[in-house]
């Protein structure tokens, strides 16, 4: 619900098989379709995209060499540093607690996803199952907060947590997600209303509660879409800026982005100029989500790409 | 308010006496369900926008209780030079960023399509990026786009172009960030690939067989065919550019406490909302600059969802 991207946005995961059977062979039926043409006639397009993943790929490949080089050598554009400097790294643990604003950034990203994949879940359930007066108003004004700029309620909020005592705190990083995010519940919903109703009517007469068809069928039956939602949910948290400098004050507490702007603060732009430090602090913060990209590519690819799907 | 219920209270319609009270014992469940939202709704949203509002006729510092100054904060608005600065950056930047993001990830996403199986591959490189955090794509770009030593001028200077100050020259501080977002572009690559994987492939025959050419295959399929997802992408962008924080910020503010800096061209809406607020505590000001951008995303949506009416196709819509 915060800064950039993946959210902000409206989604319909059809392309998510509710059973799982699906989707592999979608993709692959798709993949194999039109396009799988002979070998020489994808050439000239495989070769422009070896080009453009060059450009795409080689500002990252910059950053890890850039981050291993001597003060003088850092603008430098030799890939393979002259010498390297290991001890960039070891530098950024000495002047910034960086290990600190890494297990910040994981206490309040996962305090964050947890209660907006549990929150948004249950209110995604609500707007899905069931068929109750005001519905379709309430669900609208869900859709309709999607489009309200963050800054419009950012300063009642603010004061909201000052009047509570907790600015200074890293409770209003994540509190707020208790209550559901706009963009996760229809999301979510999507989800469920493509789930059979005949599984729930079944366990219905089998005399099973309204929150037991949502903890043993829906939300098992769900695993794909709950693990797109948290891994947002993470990267939002692990991005978002703006709240940790409006909330925090004490260096202890800072969160990854946060600690890094203040490490560009003191080491770049007016400051000392060992950008060397910023780019071992830049990719010190960077591997995490990288890791989290390579264990979980397929669902966030899966997530995006279905966004586009029902326009 | 009694509209949605139609199929399934027709078909409880036989149970009789049992049907309210099952009736009354869901809509309670469902509420039940529901109810984190409408407290989190009233407190965190519609409590604020209301309060944001009150605010805005208001001189407030968040210490002393606020003072009625009428319609003083929009007066001031009209004649604050920053405002007319910082709206003009914003705009200029969205004017920049969202066209040129759309067509960048347009191309790529149909080069995409042609290569079959190996689009996965690259689709994952062209997403890579956009997990950098915004704050090291930020400090990485500053370091790539200067002007004297930065990896674009040297790569230019190999063409005999000699690249402007990107980080520093007024003029070129809007196009620099426009290369750094850009470099996060992959997500609307996923978005455009997964729509022309939608479009039928007989549409295509059908359209070769009438002698269309690709200039207009490209014009009269694929365009209307992912309508959809041109318009999604070009509504969400162009909110989420207005709102452009995270790289300006890094890239152009900040500091210790004695030594700050700031670059008037990168001056964004939010972040002049950022500082009025939390650095000059000028809230009642700040919520006066908030009410405006509502305003005019409003506006600039409204206008968007009016001339796109007449280009996006849905599929279905048409019996």
């Amino acid at each position: 619900m915060t800064a950039s991207p993946p959210h902000l946005t409206a989604a319909a995961p059809a392309a998510l098989d509710p059973l799982g059977n699906d989707r592999v062979a979608g993709a692959r039926s798709q993949a194999g379709g039109r396009d799988q043409g002979p070998f020489w006639k994808r050439a000239p397009y495989l070769i422009v995209l070896a080009l453009a993943s060059v450009v795409f790929t080689y500002p990252f490949v910059w950053l890890i060499s850039a981050s291993l080089k001597p003060r003088t050598e850092v603008f430098g554009s030799a890939l393979i540093p002259r010498n390297v400097q290991l001890s960039n790294f070891a530098d950024v643990w000495d002047y910034a607690p960086v290990l600190a604003w890494m297990s910040n950034s994981v206490v309040v990203g996962i305090a964050a996803a947890t209660t907006v994949t549990i929150s948004s879940a249950l209110v995604a359930f609500g707007f899905a199952y069931f068929r109750f007066p005001g519905r379709n108003v309430l669900f609208g004004l869900v859709l309709a907060t999607m489009m309200l700029p963050q800054a419009v309620t950012l300063i009642p909020v603010y004061l909201i947590w000052n009047k509570l005592g907790l600015v200074g705190t890293q409770v209003p990083l994540w509190a707020q997600n208790i209550f559901g995010s706009a963009f996760y519940i229809f999301l979510l919903r999507q989800f469920f209303l493509s789930l059979p109703r005949e599984l729930f009517e079944a366990a219905r007469v089998d005399g099973c509660g309204f929150l037991g068809l949502f903890r043993r069928i829906a939300l098992p039956l769900s695993r794909p879409a709950l693990a797109i939602v948290f891994v947002f949910e993470i990267q939002a948290s692990w991005d978002d800026l703006l709240r940790p400098l409006i909330y925090l004050q004490d260096t202890s507490l800072f969160t990854i982005p946060r600690g890094l702007k203040s490490v560009i603060d003191t080491f770049g732009q007016g400051g000392e100029q060992h950008w060397e430090i910023i780019m071992a602090a830049s990719l010190i913060a960077t591997l995490p989500m990288i890791i989290i990209f390579a264990v979980a590519q397929r669902h966030i690819i899966e997530g995006i790409a279905t966004q586009g799907r029902k326009g | 308010m009694a509209a949605p219920t139609s199929v399934a209270a027709t078909r409880r319609m036989t149970a009789g006496g049992a049907r309210r009270t099952r009736n009354w014992r869901e809509i309670r469940a469902a509420y039940g369900f529901i109810s984190l939202w409408i407290i989190g709704f009233l407190v965190f949203t519609l409590g604020p926008m209301i309060a944001s509002f009150v605010l805005s006729f208001t001189d407030y510092n968040a210490i002393d209780s606020p003072q009625n100054v009428g319609l003083e904060n929009y007066r001031q608005l009209a004649e604050d030079q920053k405002v007319a600065k910082a709206l003009g950056n914003t705009l200029v930047y969205a004017a920049m960023y969202v066209p040129a993001s759309m067509a960048v990830a347009l191309a790529l996403a149909m080069v995409l399509n042609r290569v079959g199986r190996a689009s996965g591959f690259f689709r994952t490189i062209f997403y890579l990026p956009k997990m950098t955090p915004t704050v090291a794509v930020g400090a990485l770009f500053l370091l790539l786009l200067n002007g004297q030593e930065g990896l674009l001028n040297r790569t230019l200077r190999l063409f005999g172009i000699d690249g402007p100050n990107w980080t520093t020259d007024t003029h070129w501080v809007k196009p620099g960030l426009v290369i750094t977002t850009l470099w996060s572009v992959g997500g609307t690559v996923v978005i455009y690939l997964a729509a022309l994987r939608q479009v039928p492939k007989d549409l295509y025959e059908a359209a070769e067989l009438d002698g269309a050419g690709s200039w207009t295959k490209f014009r009269k399929v694929t365009i209307p065919m992912i309508s959809g997802a041109l318009f999604f992408t070009l509504i969400v962008q162009t909110i989420a550019a207005l709102q452009m924080f995270n790289e300006a910020y890094t890239m152009f503010f900040g500091g210790q406490q004695n030594s700050t800096y700031s670059n008037e061209a990168a001056l964004f809406y939010v972040i002049y909302l950022f500082q009025q607020a939390f650095r000059f505590l000028h809230m009642g000001y700040a919520s006066a600059l908030a009410w405006l951008l509502f305003v005019i995303i409003m506006i600039i949506t409204a206008v968007q969802v009016r001339v796109s009416r007449r280009f996006v196709y849905y599929e279905g819509e048409r019996d």
